[in-house]
């Protein structure tokens, strides 16, 4: 343990938790409105909605989260001159926060899609049948319910997401998994503790998570 | 789909206008993104002949994307294997009578399900070495490092699948006087097995996108060789960025309709095994779906 009584090792260690869990809770809310956004697209009466939606979620999805943030990077920054912030470190987050979330939404519409089809269809039927339009019987009768059947698959997106966060590493990024391969090679004696300690600290974030969103998917599903 | 159409009447004469009026309008707007992200790119320069050129010739080919596909389909391959034996073993491990058995082979799970593979990639690729004084090839970095994780996840598939196999089945099996060992490998994993051919498919999909990893720490595959190596040459890193994402898309496209189109034949014999792994208790990380999104 002596590497973490290093008052700078600890810091890079706090410090690249502390990217991460930020990546995470930036990602979690653009994927968040954005994946809703595209599900209501997939479902709406307007077929070029429906095809963008479709679109989006078969290109993201079928592509390395690793090819989009270097794209992120390579592509939208260095080649496209798009800059998100003139301090380097938080120009490198929110490219990352940009590639997790497009990413991501593709896992969340299709959570939540999977969402509306549990929802029995006499449901929107008796919605249409005391005249309800479209976006009312989305709003008020069919999002609700599949909200709460969303909970426990949007657990598991979180905490990919999560997990996933640690890719940014790739672009600059110092988050945990950087810190570790930096301490590594800089403590060759002390390989397992270090890789213990990180690891053990995303195992006691994430494990915890599980549990969490199992017991809240439990007391919010719908009985039926 | 039908729950979907439900949503919404079949359109009258003012829906059918309404709808023709949004169409046109999200027409409008999504043509305009399209010409806005052409504009950037042809203000970058991005369009010029010669960055797109290399892609019409032999060498761009043949030095570069065929040789980065075939280490990235080795790896997804070798891993896939590897991952099956892992997650057969543990899945079997984890449902055994003995408890020194189950809860290491819990615990073994839980832990590789919860660590990022990024970190478990740079742990043998930068770790061990010192740990064996030898280097590790990044190619079985890559490899055992997608075999613990998706081997662990497939560990939690299989398990859902040999628990929702009928009682009658194994009862049956103990009937006749067969052994533990027996009922476990003759009747309960080659029937989870059938059944579970969709998951492990699309699991496929995961690992084959996971190979990209590897461009982190040198593996010579698809992107390190498609993308960074030959931008590095030609300097076209937004076009070889977009062939190669083209050809991991219709790869994974393929695969997916090879999933679905296994999801529909086994429903079709009335026996399947539902999606989501199994119920709350049996699955800790809150009903983590085998298909999870990873990098």
């Amino acid at each position: 343990m002596h590497v973490f009584a290093d008052p700078t090792n600890l810091d890079a260690y706090l410090s690249g938790f502390l990217w991460i869990l930020k990546l995470t809770g930036a990602s979690a809310v653009l994927a968040l409105v954005l994946g809703v956004l595209l599900a209501a697209f997939r479902v709406s009466p307007v077929p070029v909605l429906r095809g963008f939606g479709a679109a989006w979620v078969n290109i993201f999805r079928n592509t390395p989260l690793t090819l989009i943030i270097f794209f992120c990077y390579f592509g939208l920054y260095s080649t496209l001159g798009l800059t998100l912030s003139e301090d380097l470190d938080l120009n490198n987050f929110w490219l990352g926060v940009v590639g997790l979330s497009v990413y991501t939404a593709a896992f969340v519409c299709e959570s939540v899609r999977s969402g509306i089809n549990t929802v029995p269809a006499g449901q929107a039927e008796a919605a249409r049948a005391i005249g309800l339009t479209f976006f009312q019987t989305l709003r008020i009768v069919i999002l609700p319910q599949a909200g709460r059947a969303v909970v426990a698959p949007l657990g598991s997106v979180l905490i990919a997401l999560c997990k996933n966060a640690t890719i940014v590493g790739t672009i600059g990024l110092i988050e945990a998994s950087s810190v570790m391969k930096q301490l590594i090679n800089d403590n060759g004696d002390a390989v397992i503790p270090i890789f213990l300690v990180f690891a053990g600290t995303f195992a006691a974030i994430l494990v915890p998570t599980g549990y969490f969103f199992g017991w809240l998917a439990n007391r919010l599903a719908v009985k039926r | 789909m039908s729950t979907t159409t439900v949503l919404y009447d079949h359109p009258g004469p003012r829906a059918r206008v309404r709808n023709a009026v949004l169409s046109v309008v999200f027409g409008v707007g999504l043509a305009a993104l399209l010409w806005w992200v052409y504009a950037k790119f042809d203000q970058a320069g991005q369009w010029e002949g010669s960055l797109w050129k290399p892609f019409a010739e032999a060498p761009t080919w043949t030095q570069f994307i065929v040789p980065g596909l075939r280490q990235t389909l080795l790896a997804a391959a070798t891993g896939m294997v590897l991952s099956l034996a892992f997650g057969i073993l543990f899945a079997v491990g984890r449902l055994s009578d003995h408890r020194w058995v189950r809860v290491p082979a819990g615990v073994v799970v839980e832990f590789f399900r919860a660590v990022p593979l990024l970190l478990m990639i740079f742990f043998i690729f930068y770790g061990v070495p010192f740990l064996i004084q030898a280097p590790v090839p990044a190619f079985w970095s890559v490899v055992v490092g997608l075999t613990l994780y998706n081997g662990s996840v497939l560990a939690e598939a299989f398990r859902a699948g040999i628990r929702s196999i009928p009682f009658g089945q194994s009862e049956a099996a103990y009937a006749v006087g067969m052994r533990k060992n027996q009922v476990m490998q003759l009747i309960l994993v080659p029937q989870a097995a059938r059944a579970m051919l969709p998951v492990i498919v699309s699991q496929l999909v995961v690992l084959l996108k996971d190979t990209a990893l590897g461009y982190i720490v040198a593996f010579p595959e698809l992107l390190q060789r498609g993308v960074n190596d030959l931008a590095a040459n030609r300097g076209n890193v937004v076009a070889a960025a977009i062939v190669v994402g083209a050809i991991y898309i219709v790869i994974n496209s393929l695969l997916t309709t090879l999933a679905n189109w296994l999801d529909r034949r086994t429903r079709r014999q009335g026996f399947r095994i539902p999606k989501q792994a199994a119920t709350p208790d049996s699955n800790p990380a809150g009903g983590a779906t085998v298909a999870e999104p990873q990098g």
